[in-house]
């Protein structure tokens, strides 16, 4: 309060009172930052990162190899980087490659004949492009290095060690600094975010990982209520976890490497501190901390422990035994000493063995531990402000490490092998640097997203996804998607609730349901995550500051009430008086820009703790910094942002606007908007809807609506068929649904313009009527009109490609493509093979039909190399496999490729089309979680028409409405038919957006009804309705679920191998399954002759003859146990239960069947 | 203030809009239905009441009153209007050469829609049997139409010109390109009335050179309800002629009021001892938002009222054939179901 009275002493009371200046479109910052961050930029930031800063280190870290076998000889990397994509066409030719690359055969139409006939020859042009010849787009890794060969050294520059696969969009890739003229040349979409990788041909998305923060003390209670800390160091070299329990009042450190708990006061001794006064001084000097501690002390003294070598014999004879390889056989007081110093609290620099700082910090966590049993404050696990967000960067940066040191290993075990063995050349190590290694190591964890890093014990499976490209938003909002590493199955509901702290950073709605709800969650809009960065000036700074460094006090003033202790990243820098000085002034360095505008510095009262974070993995966002009352952004200011005098990053030099992470955003006041402003206030919000995220945005008014109702537009929004991208058509994806007339929202968000979701809709202006039609709309179906249908509403377009490679075998065979067989009376092809052009391959226009043949491929039937000795065959022989369409509806071939793939395999990839008119069964929604199933399809004259005479598109039955609380698409409606009356767009941003009254004095003056609902004539009777009808527009969505891909029946079909019972499933056109519970209700019933059809007569019903003496199945009329045939008998059994028997018998036991007639 | 109307009159003949619903929307008037009316049909009567008053007619649209009939009577029109007057349109597509980036089916629907500016009353439908699918089309039955064009560079254009428009030659396909190709005699049968498109600009593809397009049409005969783009109408539809009463001398401010709850033009302000008074000059105009009613000191001074009998037809041609040609042909058609209903009718009695 001092401070802040001192702050605004020299106002006069009027200027106190005087409202704050609101800064009319401060939402104008919005695009300017997320020019600059947010969204994708998180991955790039930390993908650019790693490999242009952490690569480096990694190189550092691990630079030098030796041998065993020969003292002289080295090898030591100068220097590492990462080269622009390329790709290796043929011996050490490269030619750089873009992720779709610009100019394209003229294949559509006019393919030119091919002769394939001489044997696979290569094509002349190819298209070269990873995404659709399934290849990796990455660039070379070269190192500079320094070695001895023999007695020399040699220095080599750019050696090729592997190859990484690139970002898109991250400063390595061609699509860097392009105009949006010269993305469209590339073929490449500008609207794309980027961010993701393209391995084999897939988008691979490494989603953000969320875990609890490293290197930080968590106090926390166990389930019988016992408090205890724990931290989890985490160094380049070392992970370990160590902890503090308390058992019957006394403290121990728990950790891996110990094979039981140790008594805390041993572990201070063993590390040097031997006297107890000392260690009491460092814990603290108060009564009932004193008190507390005093058991352990005790028991220390019982175990007869009193100097620091007594205390490292007690532990080393703890230390579980570590396998020994190499190196000289240490004491177990060494053992002890190396593992105080190294594998306990390994994020504690202990530099010569002085453990000072080291004895502080568990001198800090007992305390902690203390303090915490006395008034039970345990740390909160779910706090955004103890987690850290993993990128793409850093996943990368562990396992390029990983591999980089199996390939030092690699090398040095060749130096180890070879260098002893005299030979002729010298040992020349360039010539056993393999590049595979790194290369696949790489390509392999992202195309599986298995993440296994034996060092770490780190065995994560998923880290990676196939991006979605159903609809532009699926794809954004997979860019922006988080996952937890909790367990989906446990039941807790901590880490899936939503926490206060998210707030801003992470998407209320956004979150799928059933069991990964509320451990995947998404980004909000502004939200941005840090990269690691350095820590010495900071060191350095706080020091300058007052800061007294650790290793120079006495331990008592840690517990002095006066005395606040400072933290940089988890390690205790030392300890300041006057915090308040100390926060004031970093935070004025940052706003001048001498510190970087990401370091974040807050005060934590309750444990008189100043924390400092410039690590890597904080969630931050912007705010306006708010001074004497008054926000420092004025409409000045965005005049000039938006005239392009500034941009986002001067708005951060200037002291105008700075990011606050999770913690810091505890140390301030932020006021929503101007008018909450109090003397207070530190921050002003820049705009409140950005903390929803991406698919959130685009409901129109969702404060309006229920809460779930907006996580299921979440969840929809990214089904909803529309446009993916200006590429799309240049796509030859495995599924790929686009809608023929896709329309711009009437009722469009702030966050719509932002993401440029107009640009890319996917979703069509319905008209609605809100009424009951004809019954069939009941539970939520909807009634379409057929007119609307013929003129194209919802019609929409589905692509599926075929591939086919050909290749060459080892025993100098190949694949080959056969022309079209002839019918031999009419010279004409055979039906199957109509469409195929004199190559072989379909040709683009072509309508294919169920089981016709796209690409007639033959391959040879013997492709192994023959034996040794082996006559060999003059011509080989082929076989039929040819690559044949199916499906129930026809398709049209819309492209061929021709080309070849990486492993210069010829590669044949077909795009075939369907339209689709919107029919029974099919699924539309809202953007208000509100899907539905079309019911019927009306004509349109027995639609139901207004005064003007426009009839509904869709009618949607009013039940809908009071249960799912959505009051967000009436208004939607509202808004949308005063904006089609009015002639423009009218905004449903969240917290803001049309006033309901102005959209309804609109619709006044054009001479509709104030609410909304006009006076509507049925179709059918030509009378008016009795009541009024909700009329106007809403913005409807075409969902992918379609009858089309799900209608299935089956009268008979193909059976299984094993058990002869109908297969399962549509694909398989298998049968429609009378289930345990139906069998139930049918017993129930008594219909046992149902039963019996149903289970046996019309599944797997088998004759088997069973010989009625010994029981046993027999075979065609003769009983192989008891060599006779006069008591074999035909039976009707289920396949099964032979199968059974039989497999039975094989264990073993004998089944016996028991014979008798029925009527004996 | 008009004159009171008795309260089964009112019934009969007016639909009421209230403030939450609307009144009296089902026909009554059944022969003995009501006590003291004579509701038998009576052709006299028929004819002295019933009246076609058009209001506004020109080449594409029209508007006209129908006063004294049944609203099922004319609901008949609007649905034939919509759904039963045939009109040709593009059936048939095909493609030769199709290299721009518009999917075959998605052109040949687009070209579908376009209206064709031929008189369906000239052709024949085209017989949709088994047999007949592979039968040629002729002249009585088909109208073919190309569209060939090609996109090309323009060789005048400036050089550093990014304006597709002055880059390219024919980039942009409009409806206007397709040509008609005369089967038979069409040629001279249709000579003055050139059969095309109705409009000129309506866009069919954009083209970028090098992209051509190669197709074929053939426009058959067809109804509404097949498909929409046989329909001969924009939109038909109707609507009843508002009314309405005021109840009580409406004056000052009050009738200020008053008159911006209706459209402009149906409520009138008199002087009248020197206050303003409203009057009800046209209320034909006004569009029935029942503003009024929101007002809770006004919505007993009137009473909102439709006639039911009063039919004020909208009809918005597509260009094919004008407006009041339609409801001709809409009333032929229903004269046409009349006549084979009451023959099948006599067919039943011979029995």
């Amino acid at each position: 309060m001092e401070v802040l009275g001192g702050e605004f002493g020299d106002m006069t009371p009027q200027e106190l009172v005087a409202p704050v200046n609101t800064v009319a479109e401060k939402w104008k910052l919005l695009p300017a930052f997320l020019k600059v961050k947010g969204l994708v930029k998180q991955h790039i930031d930390s993908f650019n990162y790693f490999i242009n800063v952490e690569i480096k280190k990694i190189m550092k870290a691990n630079e030098k190899i030796t041998s065993d076998a020969d003292p002289m000889w080295y090898l030591k990397y100068l220097n590492i980087y990462v080269g622009m994509p390329d790709v290796e066409e043929s011996f050490n030719v490269t030619r750089p490659v873009s992720p779709h690359e610009e100019q394209e055969l003229p294949l559509q139409q006019n393919r030119p004949p091919i002769s394939l006939r001489a044997g696979g020859c290569i094509m002349v042009q190819q298209l070269r492009e990873c995404r659709l010849r399934d290849m990796t787009y990455s660039a070379p890794i070269t190192v500079d290095i320094e070695y001895t060969r023999g007695s020399q050294r040699i220095i080599r520059n750019a050696l090729p060690i592997g190859r990484m696969p690139i970002m898109l969009r991250s400063s390595n890739c061609v699509l860097t600094g392009k105009t949006p003229m010269e993305f469209s040349k590339l073929n490449e979409c500008p609207l794309d975010p980027g961010g993701y990788f393209i391995v084999k041909g897939q988008e691979k998305v490494i989603l953000i990982q969320e875990q609890l923060s490293k290197n930080r003390i968590i106090v926390d209670q166990d389930r019988k209520g016992t408090v205890g800390a724990s931290v989890t160091s985490s160094t380049h070299e070392k992970k370990s976890r160590t902890n503090i329990v308390v058992k019957q009042g006394r403290f121990y450190l728990r950790h891996n490497t110990l094979s039981e708990d140790a008594p805390i006061a041993v572990i201070f001794k063993g590390m040097g501190v031997e006297s107890d006064q000392e260690i009491v001084q460092m814990i603290g000097t108060e009564e009932h901390v004193m008190a507390s501690f005093a058991p352990s002390l005790e028991e220390c003294q019982k175990a007869q422990i009193f100097t620091q070598t007594q205390a490292l014999r007690f532990l080393g004879n703890k230390v579980r035994r570590q396998r020994m390889w190499g190196g000289p056989k240490k004491t177990k007081m060494e053992e002890a000493r190396e593992l105080l110093a190294s594998l306990i609290l390994t994020h504690v620099p202990v530099k010569e063995f002085n453990f000072r700082a080291k004895c502080i910090y568990l001198a800090v966590m007992v305390r902690r531990v203390i303090l915490a049993q006395g008034d039970n404050k345990v740390d909160d696990r779910d706090y955004y402000g103890n987690k850290r967000l993993e990128l793409a960067g850093q996943l990368l940066s562990l396992l390029f490490e990983d591999l980089f040191k199996k390939f030092n290993a690699e090398l040095k075990k060749i130096a180890d092998q070879i260098i002893p063995k005299q030979r002729a050349a010298q040992f020349d190590v360039v010539k056993h640097m393999r590049q595979d290694q790194i290369t696949n190591g790489m390509v392999n964890a992202i195309s599986t997203g298995n993440w296994s890093l034996k060092r770490f014990k780190m065995d994560r499976q998923g880290v990676t996804q196939v991006l979605s490209r159903l609809s532009y938003i699926s794809a954004l909002g997979m860019m922006t998607r988080i996952s937890s590493q909790f367990e989906k199955t446990r039941k807790v509901s901590g880490p899936r609730s939503l926490q206060p702290s998210q707030w801003g950073m992470l998407c209320p709605s956004d979150t799928p349901e059933g069991e990964a709800c509320g451990l995947v969650k998404n980004l909000a809009l502004m939200t941005h995550i840090t990269t690691d960065m350095e820590d010495g000036p900071i060191i350095k700074l706080a020091f300058n500051l007052g800061v007294e460094d650790v290793n120079l006090l006495c331990g008592e003033e840690l517990s002095y009430p006066s005395v606040f202790l400072v933290f940089l990243n988890g390690n205790i820098l030392g300890v300041i008086r006057d915090h308040r000085k100390l926060v004031n002034t970093f935070r004025l360095m940052r706003r001048a820009g001498f510190i970087n505008e990401f370091v974040s510095i807050s005060t934590n009262m309750t444990d008189r703790c100043v924390y400092i974070s410039s690590d890597g993995g904080r969630l931050c966002r912007p705010y306006i910094i708010v001074k004497k009352g008054q926000p420092m952004v004025n409409n000045k200011h965005i005049e000039d942002l938006s005239q392009g005098y500034r941009t986002f990053e001067d708005f951060l030099h200037e002291g105008l606007v700075e990011y606050l992470d999770v913690n810091e955003e505890n140390d301030c006041q932020i006021a929503l908007y101007e008018h909450m402003i109090t003397k207070d206030t530190t921050h002003l919000e820049i705009e409140p809807f950005t903390l929803l995220g991406v698919c959130a945005g685009l409901i129109p008014y969702p404060h309006h609506n229920q809460s779930p109702r907006n996580t299921y537009q979440c969840a929809m929004g990214k089904q909803a068929m529309g446009t993916i991208g200006y590429n799309q058509r240049n796509r030859i994806d495995t599924l790929m649904y686009l809608l023929v007339y896709p329309q711009r929202p009437m009722v469009k968000t702030k966050t719509i313009e932002l993401i440029d979701f107009e640009k890319l809709p996917a979703g069509q202006n319905a008209t609605v009527a809100v009424m009951s039609y004809s019954g069939y709309d009941i539970e939520d179906a909807l009634v379409l009109n057929k007119a609307s249908l013929d003129r194209g509403f919802g019609r929409c377009l589905v692509y599926k490609n075929a591939k086919c490679t050909l290749r060459r075998y080892t025993n100098q065979t190949f694949d080959k493509v056969m022309g079209p067989m002839l019918d031999a009376a009419t010279r004409k092809p055979i039906w199957r093979h109509s469409i195929l052009d004199a190559d072989g391959i379909c040709s683009p226009g072509e309508k294919v039909e169920n089981k016709q043949v796209l690409v007639n491929k033959s391959m040879p039937t013997v492709t192994q190399t023959p034996l040794e000795g082996s006559a060999q065959p003059g011509q080989p022989q082929y076989r039929d496999v040819p690559i044949s369409y199916k499906g129930s509806t026809d398709s049209y071939i819309e492209r061929v490729m021709i080309s070849s793939n990486a492993e210069d395999a010829f590669l044949i990839k077909i795009l075939l089309r369907q339209t689709r008119r919107p029919e029974i069964g099919d699924k539309f929604s809202s953007r208000h979680g509100q899907k539905g199933v079309c019911g019927l399809i009306v004509p349109q004259e027995d639609m139901p028409f207004c005064d003007t005479g426009i009839c509904p598109d869709i009618i949607m039955n009013p039940h809908g409405y009071p249960s799912r609380m959505t009051v967000g698409k009436l208004i939607e409606l509202l808004a949308g038919k005063a904006g089609v009356l009015d002639g423009r767009f009218h905004y449903g941003t969240a917290f803001g957006g049309s006033k309901v009254k102005d959209v309804c004095e609109d619709l006044i003056r054009y001479g509709y009804n104030y609410q909304g609902k006009d006076y509507v004539t049925s179709g059918i009777t030509g009378e008016p309705l009795e009541a009024y009808i909700y009329f106007g527009p809403v913005y409807y969505q075409k969902l992918k679920h379609m009858v089309l891909d799900k209608m299935h029946a089956r009268a008979r079909g193909p059976r299984a191998v094993l058990t002869r019972q109908p297969t399962e499933g549509r694909s398989r056109d298998g049968g429609l399954r009378l289930g345990e519970m139906e069998r139930d209700c049918l017993i129930g019933y008594g219909a046992s002759m149902l039963l019996l059809e149903r289970l046996m007569i019309s599944s797997d019903a088998f004759e088997v003859d069973v010989c009625g003496q010994c029981g046993l199945l027999g075979y065609s009329g003769w009983c192989h146990y008891c060599k006779s045939s006069c008591h074999v008998s035909s039976l009707r059994i289920p396949y099964a239960c032979k199968l059974l028997f039989q497999e039975l018998q094989s264990m073993n036991i004998i089944p016996r069947l028991k014979l008798s007639r029925y009527n004996e | 203030m008009a004159a009171p109307m008795s309260n089964v009159e009112e019934i009969r003949s007016r639909v009421i809009l209230g403030e939450f619903g609307v009144k009296n929307v089902h026909t009554t008037d059944f022969p003995g239905n009501y006590p003291g009316f004579d509701d038998t049909w009576d052709m006299k009567r028929f004819q002295k009441n019933f009246r076609v008053d058009v209001v506004h007619l020109d080449e594409n649209s029209m508007e006209f009153d129908m006063v004294g009939i049944d609203a099922a009577i004319a609901n008949a029109f609007r649905r034939i209007l919509l759904a039963e007057v045939p009109t040709m349109a593009i059936e048939k597509v095909f493609i030769y050469n199709n290299t721009s980036i518009v999917q075959d089916e998605v052109l040949a629907h687009r070209l579908g829609l376009i209206p064709i500016k031929a008189d369906p009353r000239l052709f024949e439908f085209k017989n949709t049997g088994e047999e007949s699918a592979e039968e040629e089309a002729s002249e009585i039955d088909t109208i073919q139409l190309q569209l060939k064009i090609k996109c090309s560079r323009n060789p005048r254009a400036s050089k550093d010109s990014s304006d597709p428009r002055e880059l390219y030659l024919n980039h942009m396909v409009y409806s206007k390109d397709i040509e008609w190709v005369p089967i038979g005699n069409q040629a001279d049968v249709f000579a003055d009335s050139c059969i095309r498109p109705v409009h000129d600009d309506i866009l069919i593809a954009q083209l970028r050179p090098g992209q051509e397009l190669d197709i074929i049409m053939h426009c058959v005969k067809g109804l509404g309800k097949d498909h929409a783009k046989f329909s001969p109408v924009a939109t038909a539809s109707y609507r009843l002629l508002p009314e309405i009463t005021l109840l009580e001398t409406v004056e000052g401010e009050k009738a200020e009021r008053l008159k911006r709850c209706f459209s402009r033009g149906v409520i009138d302000l008199e002087d009248a001892h020197g206050k303003k008074v409203a009057k009800v000059v046209n209320s034909r105009l006004d569009t029935c938002s029942r503003e009024v009613l929101r007002h809770s000191d006004l919505k007993n001074c009137v009473k909102l009222g439709r006639v039911r009998d009063h039919f004020i037809f909208t009809v918005e041609s597509t260009g094919i054939l004008p407006p009041d040609v339609l409801v001709t042909e809409a009333i032929k058609v229903l004269m046409a179901k009349c006549q084979s209903f009451l023959s099948e009718m006599n067919s039943v009695d011979m029995e």
